[in-house]
């Protein structure tokens, strides 16, 4: 009954702006319509799937004392993606056509944009993404198994990737698929929190050293240095190890070590943005410091930062696994990707399963983030359009 | 040149203090002190905790404890290790070697290996070979080393002699000698040697190599489009001659400041690769100094470590000016 209740049976989110772009060119190949149906054809055949993979969670919904806001969420994300598919199928039959042209000349942005489209192995970074945070949503309906259910501990435990555990299961029995899904939730919300701080404060500090140059700015770069030339994985080690290790305080120690990158970056712009002409007309209509800075200023720094944002996201993911590896980041029972693969070290010999798989997601999450942030690269940076 | 060492040199000095004192302090704000994990017994009564704190001088002000740690710190003398009881400058020089060993050799495996990926993709820009080697080398570069480090062990230690494997391909997983390879011959001992430091050199460095890869197809590229390459082909230079020594040449000029930006990245990765193979270097004692609040033993590590940084930065800036006489430092 369960074939293959895996990662691909998510149907593919459809990409925004992706049907525009080609609605606007004059000349439509008759082919393009034909793989838009199969698409469509394919993601509703997906879906419907989904949908019967979750049903008998829902259902059992009914009879449950306590449902968990994960629940709700994932029950939601999968109403809207059906409504989104709707309005998506929808909308290639009823606006064709229909769409008046844009008068507009092109933003930085609708250029970059149609770099990205392009570029294949970036388009791919983009979906896996996509379907990471989406699976991340919808986790606890496409789970089989409860990540933390021990099942009979002499029956299950140590079983080979089958049909049942298609990822095998660990030492106390537990699912090793359906941890690795929960796993994804607790790495991706890391990796972007942490990344959240970290772009913020280096923005922050890069930006305001860049501005006011002088004394501020050799005192902020001096702190950049110092903090470039220290190994991060150990200076990480040394603060969770002293404190009690937390999600919390992993979060917060990740996105306070990795913002130096982003302050270089920003600096770098903000220093030859000082002296542009639309920024000494803000100064001469008496515009605060800090207003320039927020809003002439940081704006046109946004495109390197979110190229790095992106990248560190796929270098946060691994760092946080190194840490949980350790034994200094998440914490059991709750899984991560860097805790699993701690637990599949003491069983290596017996049990390479347990060690491969969550290895293997970490790889495949972080391979998507570096592809993304390559070609966003290549897409924001007039030099390195081809 | 000399002028400008020294001014490097003296720069460096506010750079190491302040990690130092940015190291002290964070360790003091943690709760706990090293007598909490000496003394978790509960049968040892409070007065001899307290009179280990004051043999150990941890009931002073903070200020006046930064200050004596500091300035005997100055003078060479490093303290002693709480948790081994053994002077610090004892344990350091040994534990030194281990990581430098193993660093240096992951630094040669980073830049060959990756340089000669870097050369190749570019030489065949577009081709099978270079779509499948970026893939590859992308792989790599996003893959935790621990991991690496696992699958290495799992399949060269464990699978390997399950599946008959021919005896070289066979790797010890962990230690850096076998037991009672004291009494082997010395040529033996080498080999011991060496085949206990490859599976932790090939994952501490073959991501980093991954990258210097990418650096290096980028930083080819450009040079092979220049003028005077063209120039060279011109003049019926051969294909090798006008890569390897005109090419070539020009193309290394950036990758040599990766080094100083590696070395951080390699300490890092030293950590969890000395975790895993029981490698006595400096990322194992530093994780069990932190664990057991081994003041004294963190502070002399993260010292030895900045001071590592620092120099490989230095020398990174040095042979950048040497090899592009273009640039001048002064």
């Amino acid at each position: 009954m369960r074939a293959s209740p895996d990662v691909e049976s998510v149907p593919p989110e459809p990409l925004p702006n992706a049907g525009n772009a080609m609605a606007g060119a004059p000349v439509r190949a008759a082919g393009v319509t034909w793989t838009r149906i199969a698409a469509a054809v394919l993601a509703w055949g997906l879906l419907s799937g989904l949908v019967m993979l979750s049903s008998p969670k829902v259902v059992g919904l009914r009879e449950a004392r306590r449902v968990q806001v994960d629940m709700y969420v994932a029950i939601l994300t999968l109403a809207l993606l059906f409504l989104g598919l709707l309005w998506w199928t929808v909308k290639g039959v009823v606006l064709r056509g229909s769409r008046p042209a844009r008068a507009r000349g092109d933003s930085q942005w609708a250029i970059a944009g149609r770099h990205f489209r392009k570029n294949r192995m970036a388009m791919a970074g983009l979906l896996i993404m996509i379907l990471l945070y989406l699976v991340t949503l919808i986790t606890p309906l496409i789970a089989p198994y409860d990540p933390a259910a021990q099942g009979d501990i002499v029956m299950t435990r140590y079983l080979p990737p089958s049909w049942d555990h298609p990822m095998g299961t660990d030492k106390f029995g537990r699912d090793i698929f359906s941890r690795v899904l929960y796993g994804a939730r607790i790495s991706l919300s890391i990796g972007f929190i942490a990344v959240g701080i970290s772009v913020t404060l280096g923005t922050l500090v890069g930006a305001v050293g860049g501005y006011f140059g002088g004394m501020v700015d050799s005192i902020l770069m001096r702190l950049t240095d110092m903090m470039l030339s220290f190994p991060r994985l150990v200076l990480l080690i040394v603060v969770i190890a002293l404190f009690e290790p937390s999600i919390w305080l992993v979060v917060t120690v990740l996105g306070l070590t990795g913002w130096m990158g982003t302050a270089r970056i920003v600096r770098g712009e903000v220093l030859s943005l000082r002296e542009r002409e639309f920024v000494q007309a803000a100064r001469a209509l008496g515009m605060g410091d800090m207003r320039i800075i927020l809003r002439h200023v940081v704006p046109n720094t946004l495109a390197p930062v979110i190229v790095s944002a992106t990248l560190g996201i796929g270098l946060t993911i691994l760092t946080e696994a190194s840490l949980s590896f350790l034994g200094l980041g998440v914490q059991p029972p709750t899984p991560s990707w860097g805790n699993m693969v701690a637990d599949g070290r003491d069983a290596l010999i017996q049990a390479w399963w347990i060690a491969t798989f969550p290895g293997l997601a970490i790889v495949f999450t972080v391979i998507a983030f570096n592809l993304l942030g390559d070609g966003l690269r290549d897409a924001l940076d007039p030099r390195l359009r081809t | 040149m000399i002028g400008y060492l020294l001014r490097r040199l003296l720069g460096a000095i506010p750079l190491l203090l302040g990690i130092l004192t940015i190291i002290f302090f964070v360790m003091q704000l943690a709760p706990g002190d090293p007598t909490t994990t000496l003394f978790s017994n509960p049968n040892v009564p409070p007065e001899v905790i307290e009179q280990m704190r004051e043999n150990l001088g941890l009931n002073q002000p903070l200020h006046i404890q930064y200050w004596r740690w500091l300035t005997s710190f100055l003078v060479g003398d490093w303290g002693t290790s709480f948790g081994q009881n053994r002077p610090i400058a004892d344990i350091l020089p040994a534990t030194l070697w281990n990581t430098l060993q193993l660093t240096l050799i992951s630094l040669v495996i980073i830049f060959a290996l990756g340089m000669l990926i870097g050369i190749v993709q570019a030489v065949r820009q577009y081709s099978i070979a270079d779509n499948v080697l970026t893939f590859v080398a992308l792989f790599f570069y996003s893959m935790p080393s621990f991991w690496l480090a696992l699958m290495l062990i799992l399949v060269f230690s464990m699978k390997a002699a399950e599946w008959g494997w021919p005896a070289w391909l066979q790797l010890p997983a962990s230690q850096m000698t076998t037991v009672g390879a004291e009494y082997l011959p010395p040529g033996e001992q080498l080999v011991d040697r060496i085949k206990h430091l490859i599976l932790p050199a090939i994952a501490l460095g073959i991501g980093s190599a991954a990258g210097v890869a990418r650096y290096m197809r980028g930083s080819m590229l450009e040079v092979i489009h220049q003028d005077f390459i063209r120039t060279a082909r011109a003049k019926g230079l051969s294909e090798r001659t006008v890569i390897f020594k005109h090419a070539l040449r020009n193309a290394l000029i950036p990758i040599i400041t990766l080094l100083g930006l590696y070395l951080p990245f390699l300490l890092s990765g030293a950590v969890l690769v000395e975790t895993i193979f029981a490698w006595p270097g400096m990322g194992r004692l530093i994780v069990d100094a932190i664990f057991q609040r081994d003041y004294p033993l963190v502070m002399a590590t993260s010292f030895v470590i900045a001071a590592i940084v620092v120099l490989g930065n230095l020398l990174s800036d040095v042979l950048y000016a040497v090899v592009d006489p273009r640039i001048r430092n002064d």
